[in-house]
């Protein structure tokens, strides 16, 4: 190829060619819509795949937290309480909800709470279910952690850990070694101890904070 | 040609791809790309969805750079280069969320930040935006692959003996005590220091070897 460059694209710094302001104004507006375009058309190709995901995700856990649903309604967070219809003008991406479980004779299980605080390496966020009524943990389910491998990731894996959290009552007492029947307590797993902490710190934040709340809302009786 | 034109004569050749696999990879020789070579190679997925998106990216980049060579001025040639790199690099991330979110997940940050791999920024910058289209794009694709294959060299030692495994599936018995540390990241300094360091006495044995002969 030996055309000639008529743009002059120099290596060299010896005579740099100038291009006129305008012509790079319109070189770059040209390129940004053009990329811009490009984007927000991928964008809105591969949205409702990775929506679906999302979805599937959250319903994944919600069954495993309140132990096979038959159905669940979600519930949002508004000024006076928990509401089954989304407040007016709230963005349904952004509203805070918890799901509301019920069996199979249509009688409430629980709800399923999602709740994230600062563990040992990034935020930990974990879908929890909890009957209001009793303040008994129904199950836990650690969603998204960077928790050091081997060692704190073990709060999603180590079984012992995890089968603790079903039958549980908050709040939650970390301890070194159970001791006795008293079910409040969750022993810690060695080496890990910060994250398992984390674990115990964000069930019993978010229970405070939402079982009043659920309790008033199962008060008022599901529909 | 004048001493101004930037395109080498020279036609596209076996040379451009092969260059990146081994004489000049970009990971052993140019020492490019070490951020991602470092930080996600703790599981073999991993590294090799982060070669291909970075190959993805390299190729869709340095098309485009070969391809309008002539219409970006000398004067912005490096903000149209990101913004190049940045709207593949978009595309690669959305794409990979939808077919593998889970991989998507496990990279993080590190898909946003290819970005800002200097290898894409460096054969844009030194290589397809003197060439044509056709050795534009079989230097990136060796490039690509060369990063690629030392990625899945990189990950598949680590994985291996930091978690007993192979993509997931476990390969020794309960016995097996996992070397944590491999997929933490001081692992990843070990094992790019261990590989450069055999590449160094390779080197060094085959220049000894030479002169003795």
């Amino acid at each position: 190829m030996t055309e000639s460059h008529p743009h002059g694209m120099t290596v060299g710094a010896a005579s740099p060619a100038r291009t006129p302001s305008g012509r790079l104004l319109v070189t770059l507006g040209l390129a940004g819509a053009l990329a811009g375009g490009l984007i927000v058309s991928v964008y809105q190709a591969t949205l409702p795949r990775i929506e679906a995901h999302r979805a599937a995700l959250v319903e994944a856990a919600v069954r495993e937290v309140l132990k096979n649903p038959t159905r669940w309604d979600t519930l949002y967070l508004e000024p006076n309480g928990l509401t089954r219809k989304l407040p007016a003008g709230a963005d349904p991406a952004r509203a805070e909800r918890v799901f509301w479980g019920y069996d199979g004779r249509d009688r409430p299980v629980g709800a399923a709470i999602v709740a994230g605080q600062p563990g040992f390496a990034d935020v930990v966020t974990l879908m929890f279910g909890l009957d209001p009524a009793s303040g008994t943990v129904l199950g836990m389910k650690v969603l998204g952690s960077k928790e050091t491998p081997g060692l704190g990731d073990r709060i999603e894996r180590d079984t012992a850990f995890t089968s603790q959290f079903p039958g549980a009552l908050t709040p939650l007492l970390g301890v070194k070694t159970r001791v006795g029947r008293d079910p409040s307590q969750v022993a810690v797993i060695t080496g890990a101890t910060i994250s398992s902490r984390t674990v115990i710190r964000i069930i019993n934040q978010a229970t405070a904070r939402w079982r009043p709340l659920l309790q008033r809302y199962g008060e008022r009786g599901s529909p | 040609m004048t001493s101004t034109a930037p395109a080498p004569p020279a036609p596209a050749s076996l040379e451009d791809l092969t260059r990146g696999l081994w004489r000049e990879n970009p990971v052993l020789v140019q020492m490019l790309g070490l951020c991602p070579t470092l930080a996600v190679t703790n599981a073999v997925a991993n590294g090799i969805a982060m070669g291909l998106a970075t190959t993805f990216v390299l190729l869709g980049s340095s098309l485009m750079v070969a391809s309008l060579r002539r219409f970006i001025p000398n004067e912005v040639r490096i903000t149209s280069y990101v913004l190049i790199i940045a709207t593949f690099v978009t595309i690669a991330d959305f794409v990979l969320e939808a077919l593998v979110p889970g991989i998507h997940k496990q990279l993080g940050a590190f898909i946003a930040l290819i970005v800002v791999n200097c290898i894409i920024l460096g054969r844009a910058e030194a290589f397809a935006s003197r060439v044509t289209v056709r050795r534009a794009a079989l230097d990136a694709i060796g490039m690509g692959a060369g990063f690629t294959a030392i990625l899945l060299l990189m990950s598949a030692t680590r994985e291996v003996l930091g978690s007993g495994a192979l993509l997931g599936h476990p390969l020794f018995g309960p016995g097996f005590e996992p070397w944590v540390i491999m997929v933490l990241p001081p692992g990843g300094f070990l094992t790019l220091g261990i590989l450069l360091l055999l590449l160094a006495w390779r080197a060094k044995r085959r220049s000894l070897g030479g002169r003795s002969r």
